[in-house]
């Protein structure tokens, strides 16, 4: 790396025209990878673009021998290859390549790129890559022999937010590797500027992650906090209609593949409405055929959905067969957003979060601005008296059912994007979505908003310091407790009928 | 299951023989029943219905050479349905009830150990096919897969290595059963012996099915920031690896930064993953897709064959992976040994299995170990490519014996490298 940077310092402003070295481009497909390594900088040092073209070639793995052969290139000369062609793609006009090769570069700096980097830097008018480079810069002078380059160094890495200059800061302020106390005492300045930034990004990725945990709740659970919550159906197939609505969506991939490639990006907007019908449907079928006969009667409901579920289940293990199927993120869902270089939040989640709020919203309109809504909350509330004033008590039972099964559905789309889609995926959900519906209070959806999203981010903190396996039981046990404490949850409804 | 002599004369009209898994009496009289205890639904089943399906294609092959001592084999499959105790009761079904000659089946550890009691019990013969964690050793059992020193080792080893790395640090990330916790607790004591401090070693695990791994991706990058060149070991099993993997890819960790070697993710695991973000991430096995040679090449054309003609979900896509080989392997060996033995007889079957050679996909000539019932193994270590095949970066020369007891746990020395009552 030291070499190739030194070399390229003067072959940038040369401008050679050479072609390539045949023997050069020949050991490219040489066995050991130390003779690989010295093929790819000695062709990095030509700076042709033509050298550029064959080393992106080899690192896409699409370069080929004399036999035909594809070249195959380990990590390490991955390594190499990636940050000599960082390196050449810095004098890229394209800004956004730019960036990205110095982000690369960023991963390996070492001290000989100094003069190079300061070059760069000069010369780069984009104030976000020229921010990196800045940084880069210091990273790479803060072993510099000179006192002063290294105090500017250690000054200049305070802005810094990544977790390698962090540790590169601690080893520079401690006396055994930097002699000056000046230099040692900037160091340790940044390093605490550093750890701070790091700290609080760290925060931010594990609150983002429980909001995430919590949205993914709280869609699973929105449709149970109408079935369970507002009508007060024990439905134990609950899951299953989040798993419909995730096969849903599986099969519109399917139908945009073979009809409509060009629009492949797109098929999860159409996913929405049909998961949601499709489950809404199936909804409807399972209340007209089994659960309305058995209102009022929890055990029975509990028994009988219990056997649906499993019905479901097997439909869908003959329907798609006993496997997982793929569910593809949308380019657009993939992918990540860096909110700082050791903070990554994943689209696809980004996306849930969002997709959450709507339902939501979308649950809220429904269910406060509408007649059906207040035709809902009737019948929840007195449903003899609602009877009375001529509310169409049964029929209000099957849309509302049908309500709660269609945002599982709408559940089920999200779900495919992170989690795995087969038969049984349901199964895993049903004890979360009736976690977060008793842990926020039968008959309120504000009670299971709060109560996902707390789930959600205490979840995640305690995930972080004791682990998956052990959150897990700790969430359990908590909600056990609580509710021994609270049996009403969260929020309780009040009113002179709630008890009856 | 004993036949006598004159039932082999017997010819056995191929018509009958497709039929199948129905058990008509007429035909039981002539055939070999063999039992397929594979997942076929739940967690597992995306590791596991590859190796049914392998299974039946290798005895499709044995009986269209043939079948065994003259007789058409007859496959018997059943679901265990990722549920370790179905495990049990149903090997029990195919050992009773269906009097199998010996069953090709299990894939975790879990399941294996819950099986066993009942193989020992009613002295049945089980073919296991995929990698484990060692510390066992049964005499109704032969191991296919790799132990440890034929897959663990020689992987930490590798990223130990220049080439790999010259990794300092270590997260050993698991699924919480016992094959992760036994393989982390043996690498740990290798990783220490090799001068590894112990607060360069993180251990991690998720329950079987865990889907979301963002607080362990945050975990491993700022491990990974503390300043020594990190590598992750990833032991987790069964469809986790798919959001895992996702997840892996979309939080931008790169295998030039910190490379994942895993131990149970093959060609078949990541169908359902964009492998794009994942180039360079490892696995290492006895056998990959991308292998070349002849033996290889007729494998996977005799699989996409099956696939077509079974119309298996995505036939036009299908994979090879290591433990569909070993399940190829095995079969073939068992096949074998009931000819050496002229009988299928567990016990004369077991005697007859050891030193048994057959070539293998792998382009090696695989020899079951005499005494102590594993493989001698080639290793590699492949590189995940863009169109989710690995690039073999490392191998060893030949095949390597196997250590079912790991030299790095105490006591093991004491153990005698052959299963007790033999």
């Amino acid at each position: 790396m030291r070499r190739l940077a030194f070399a390229l310092l003067c072959c940038l402003s040369l401008a050679a025209h050479a072609a390539l070295d045949p023997a050069a481009v020949k050991q490219l497909a040489a066995e050991e990878s130390e003779d690989k390594i010295a093929a790819i900088h000695k062709l990095a040092l030509t700076a042709e673009p033509e050298a550029l073209a064959l080393l992106q070639q080899l690192a896409d793995d699409t370069l080929k021998d004399d036999k035909g052969e594809d070249i195959t290139i380990n990590n390490r000369v991955r390594r190499e290859l990636e940050g000599a062609l960082a390196v050449l793609k810095l004098i890229d006009p394209d800004a956004a390549v730019r960036y990205k090769a110095v982000k690369e570069i960023a991963t390996n700096v070492d001290a000989g790129m100094g003069p190079m980097l300061a070059k760069a830097r000069d010369r780069e008018s984009d104030p976000k890559i020229r921010a990196l480079l800045v940084e880069i810069h210091a990273l790479a002078t803060l072993k510099d022999a000179d006192p002063k380059i290294r105090l500017a160094a250690a000054a200049a890495l305070a802005g810094s937010a990544d977790p390698n200059t962090k540790a590169v800061l601690k080893a520079q302020s401690e006396p055994a590797n930097e002699a000056e106390v000046d230099v040692r005492r900037e160091a340790f300045r940044s390093y605490l500027a550093v750890k701070d930034r790091l700290t609080l990004a760290e925060t931010i990725g594990r609150i983002f992650s429980g909001l995430s945990l919590g949205s993914i709740l709280l869609l699973a659970a929105l449709g149970l906090a109408i079935t369970y919550g507002v009508m007060g159906v024990i439905n134990m197939a609950h899951g299953e209609l989040l798993m419909i609505g995730a096969y849903a969506t599986y099969v519109i991939q399917g139908l945009f593949r073979t009809h409509f490639p060009a629009q492949l990006d797109w098929y999860l907007l159409a996913a929405v409405p049909v998961a949601f019908f499709a489950a809404a449907t199936v909804g409807v079928l399972l209340e007209r055929t089994v659960i309305r006969w058995l209102y009022g009667r929890a055990l029975e409901t509990l028994l009988a959905t219990w056997g649906l579920s499993l019905m479901l289940i097997q439909a869908a293990r003959v329907i798609f067969g006993a496997q997982n199927v793929e569910v593809a993120n949308p380019s657009w869902m993939s992918g990540g957003l860096e909110i700082l270089p050791s903070i990554v939040l994943p689209l696809n989640r980004i996306v849930i979060v969002g997709f959450a709020l709507f339902v939501l919203a979308l649950v809220w309109v429904l269910m406060n601005r509408t007649r059906l809504g207040m035709f809902v909350r009737a019948v929840t509330q007195n449903r003899a008296m609602a009877g009375c004033v001529g509310v169409p008590t049964g029929r209000i039972d099957t849309v509302a059912f049908a309500l709660g099964a269609g945002i599982a559905g709408l559940g089920g789309v999200a779900l495919s994007q992170i989690a795995n889609v087969g038969p049984d995926m349901g199964q895993g959900y049903i004890v979360d979505s009736f976690m977060v519906v008793v842990l926020g209070g039968v008959g309120q959806l504000a009670g299971a908003v709060w109560a996902a999203l707390g789930l959600g981010i205490v979840t995640k903190f305690i995930e972080s310091w004791a682990g998956a396996v052990i959150a897990k039981i700790v969430v359990l046990v908590f909600i056990i407790m609580f509710i021994q404490k609270r049996p009403q949850g969260l929020f309780a409804l009040k009113g002179r009928f709630v008890e009856s | 299951m004993l036949r006598r002599n004159f039932i082999k004369a017997t010819a056995v009209s191929i018509a009958l023989a497709a039929a199948g898994l129905v058990s008509q009496p007429a035909v039981a009289a002539d055939t070999i029943k063999v039992g397929i205890l594979h997942s076929l639904s739940g967690t597992m089943a995306i590791s596991e219905t590859a190796l049914k399906e392998t299974a039946l294609m290798t005895i499709a092959e044995i009986n269209a050479k043939g079948g065994v001592m003259g007789k058409q084999l007859e496959a018997v499959v059943v679901d265990p349905a990722s549920n370790w105790p179905l495990f049990a009761e149903k090997a029990r079904q195919l050992l009773t009830q269906d009097k199998v000659a010996v069953v090709f089946g299990c894939w975790t550890s879990v399941s294996r150990k819950s099986v066993n009691p009942v193989f020992k019990e009613l002295n049945g013969l089980l073919f296991y096919p995929v990698q484990y964690e060692g510390e066992e050793l049964e005499k109704n059992v032969f191991y296919t897969g790799a132990a440890p020193n034929q897959q663990a080792i020689p992987a930490v080893e590798y990223l130990m290595s220049k080439d790999g790395g010259s990794a300092k640090r270590w997260v050993l990330l698991g699924t919480d059963y016992v094959y992760p916790r036994t393989t982390n607790k043996i690498l740990r004591a290798f990783l220490k012996s090799k001068g590894v401090a112990e607060a360069d070693i993180m251990e991690e695990y998720t329950p079987f099915g865990h889907s979301d791994y963002q607080t362990i991706i945050a975990k491993i990058k700022k491990f990974a920031g503390e300043g020594k060149k990190t590598a992750v070991v990833s032991t987790i099993n069964g469809d986790s690896n798919v959001p895992f993997y996702k997840e892996l890819g979309n939080a931008g960790l790169k295998a030039t930064d910190v490379p994942v070697v895993a131990f149970s993710v093959g060609e078949e695991e990541l169908r359902g993953v964009d492998t794009k973000p994942l180039v360079g991430h490892l696995a290492a096995w006895n056998y990959f897709e991308s292998i070349k040679n002849p033996e290889n090449a007729k494998f996977i054309k005799m699989y996409q064959d099956w696939a077509k003609k079974q119309k298996l979900p995505n036939a036009e896509s299908v994979v090879t992976n290591d433990p569909m080989e070993a399940t190829y392997i095995g079969i073939h060996m068992w096949a074998q040994a009931v000819e050496k033995a002229k009988s299928t007889d567990v016990n004369k079957v077991i005697a007859a299995v050891g030193g048994q050679k057959f070539k293998a996909p792998s382009g090696f000539t695989i020899e079951m170990d005499p005494k102590n019932h594993h493989l001698h193994k080639p290793v590699f270590i492949g590189e995940v490519k863009a169109d989710g095949q690995f690039n073999v970066v490392w191998k060893t020369k030949g095949p390597v014996k196997a250590q079912p007891w790991s030299p790095f746990i105490a006591g093991n020395d004491k153990k005698k490298d052959e299963p007790e009552g033999k």
